[in-house]
């Protein structure tokens, strides 16, 4: 079945990297400007259907602005907020599990408690609380999201953490006269990689889901930033008129949160041997 | 009882702080809700009459003591959107909320069980890979869009259920338990309960299918793992029939975690609720959020919060004692 794994992780990858570029190169990649109204032009089907017209592959929304255009630039939206929430709130998350689970005591009764209350509401919950009260804006986004994704990492770093002290080459390497952090982030916390980067995959599919459930809620970032969730809110008052509005930016979420979600699955079928064993 | 009581106890500092976390919140958000709220027109007297009323010219400690001494005996204050007591929203709308996410949850089920449990049984045959795929698939749609899909195809092109609300549009139901389906049929009304039941379905599949996708994998791997016991392989040796050992030796161990689960991912579904609610304007507690957010009702939103918070937190109390009921090795 090993093939059949690495497949995954090549598909799962190329999606990846796809968002990658679409985002970065998004100015090359994008035949139009995202935010250019041609009046005239407006809701005008894609091009391989009765009506379409030859400038627009996938169409025009209400406003006549081109939508693969406006996609390939939302791709920015959910990459910037997915990379970013997922590094910070897996640093912060580490930070504290490893921590909390090394030193034990008290530090790890704060830790657990304040772990506790943010598991106490469901994440996207938190995420929504927050940007009400807060309003719309990127860094208000990743922030909301950030909060709400931590606890995860947190939880899995200090369990793995907890046995890892255990073992006998920290033993050695506090008994050469290592520091407590020295030991803490040059030996133990590297053996947590592998777990962390697993989680790290499926929270970045998680977030990309996430914000645009947000944007499409009118939480998420400024209306005149074009992201995928906001484009399927605003196309949703012309489902019957103009399907394509709704039906492409969904396509691009799912497509890509799909090959996130594959990436980690292949990823876990490799890094946790007590699936291999499952197989 | 006693583990009830414990727990109920152990409880009451997470509670108190989730609604600190939310009181606060309201505090640090930008602007004065009190002139967000009265509008350019007002008076700066107007507004300084008004935040004496509230109470927002006091101490935030004062008015998160005075908050909680209220909500302790019920009072959660007027909703400003709808000048209505807050309490008295949230209990009409809560039903169709409690409705849809049990109709969802029996989507899950009725999905997720015979697919996972199927899959682990044929473990690595064709089917077995189809069924992870299609778990896959699930885990990725947007459930927004896919209710969006549902609405596009089934309600406008094939024009075969309801887009929006519970139920017909003058159809009446005897307030008894305010769920739709239970309340029709103690009525013997059957036109309104078919209207029900029509305007629950796409709500139901929409936010059920996320919840389903999840717990395929869980029950996939939650049975394949107690296949591998050696209990199970002793009731084989001695000639248990298949049947028998699938239903009362696998099924039932691998029910605990299928329940551990289901519980914990209730919590996905009320947040889920607030999407799926706004795409079909299916008028629960999730909807009510949202129209709070965007009327910028605080205090209303902020009971909301608290309310989802504190439901999420009984809900994942309520599994753990369950555990108890299907595992008797389970004591706390």
């Amino acid at each position: 079945m090993l093939s059949f794994r690495y497949l995954k992780i090549w598909i799962g990858g190329a999606i990846l990297l796809l968002l990658l570029v679409s985002g970065v190169a998004a100015p090359l990649l994008a035949p139009r400007d995202p935010q250019a109204q041609t009046l005239e032009d407006r809701l005008r089907p894609p091009r391989w259907t009765e009506n379409g017209s030859p400038a627009y592959l996938l169409g025009t929304d209400n406003l006549g602005r081109d939508m693969l255009s406006r996609i390939i630039y939302g791709s920015r939206i959910s990459l910037i907020v997915g990379a970013t929430t997922v590094f910070l709130a897996g640093f912060i998350g580490c930070l504290l599990g490893a921590v909390a689970g090394y030193f034990g005591d008290i530090t790890d009764e704060i830790v657990n408690k304040v772990s506790e209350i943010f598991l106490a509401f469901p994440f996207l919950l938190i995420a929504i609380a927050i940007m009400a009260f807060l309003g719309q804006g990127v860094l208000n986004l990743i922030l909301a999201l950030m909060l709400s994704r931590w606890v995860q990492y947190c939880r899995v770093v200090r369990g793995e953490v907890l046995s890892l002290r255990e073992r006998d080459f920290v033993t050695a390497a506090k008994a050469l006269g290592g520091k407590d952090f020295y030991v803490l982030f040059r030996h133990v916390v590297p053996n947590t990689v592998a777990s962390v980067t697993v989680i790290a995959t499926f929270a970045m599919a998680i977030v990309i889901i996430s914000e645009a459930s947000l944007s499409f809620l009118g939480l998420g970032v400024p209306a005149h930033i074009p992201t995928w969730g906001s484009m399927l809110s605003e196309g949703r008052s012309y489902i019957n008129r103009a399907p394509w509005l709704t039906i492409f930016p969904g396509l691009a979420i799912f497509i890509t949160v799909f090959g996130i979600n594959l990436l980690g699955d292949g990823l876990r079928d490799i890094f946790d041997p007590k699936l291999r064993r499952q197989r | 009882m006693n583990t009830i009581r414990r727990r109920l106890l152990g409880a009451v500092p997470v509670i108190l702080g989730i609604s600190f976390l939310i009181f606060l919140l309201m505090h640090i958000a930008p602007g004065d809700p009190v002139s967000l709220l009265l509008g350019d027109d007002a008076t700066p007297a107007d507004i300084e009459r008004t935040r004496r009323e509230w109470g927002l010219d006091q101490p935030i400690v004062v008015q998160y003591l005075d908050f909680l001494s209220r909500a302790v005996r019920g009072d959660f204050g007027k909703s400003l959107k709808f000048n209505e007591p807050v309490l008295k929203l949230v209990w009409e709308r809560l039903p169709a909320t409690i409705e849809l996410g049990f109709a969802s949850m029996l989507v899950a089920i009725l999905i997720a069980v015979p697919l996972g449990v199927y899959s682990a049984i044929k473990h690595n045959s064709l089917l077995d890979h189809a069924g992870m795929s299609v778990a896959l698939i699930g885990v990725s749609l947007p459930n927004f869009w896919l209710g969006i899909m549902l609405i596009y195809f089934l309600g406008g092109q094939l024009n075969l259920l309801p887009v929006a609300g519970r139920i017909e549009y003058g159809m009446e139901v005897p307030p008894i338990t305010r769920l739709y389906l239970v309340d029709t049929l103690l009525a013997g009304n059957f036109p309104a309960f078919w209207s029900a039941f029509k305007h629950l379905l796409m709500p139901a599949f929409t936010l059920g299918t996320s919840l389903a996708a999840i717990m395929t994998r869980i029950a996939r791997s939650s049975v394949l793992e107690v296949m591998r016991q050696d209990f199970i392989t002793t009731a084989r040796a001695k000639g248990v029939s298949e049947k028998v050992v699938i239903w009362r030796h696998i099924l039932r161990n691998a029910m605990i975690t299928i329940v551990t689960i289901l519980g914990l991912q209730l919590g996905a579904l009320l947040s889920g609720s607030v999407i799926t609610e706004t795409v079909f304007s299916f008028p629960g507690i999730g909807d009510l959020l949202i129209q709070s957010i965007s009327a910028r009702d605080y205090r209303l939103t902020q009971v909301l919060i608290l309310f989802f918070a504190i439901m999420y937190f009984v809900v994942n109390m309520l599994v753990d004692v369950l555990y108890s009921v299907i595992d008797p090795r389970i004591k706390f």
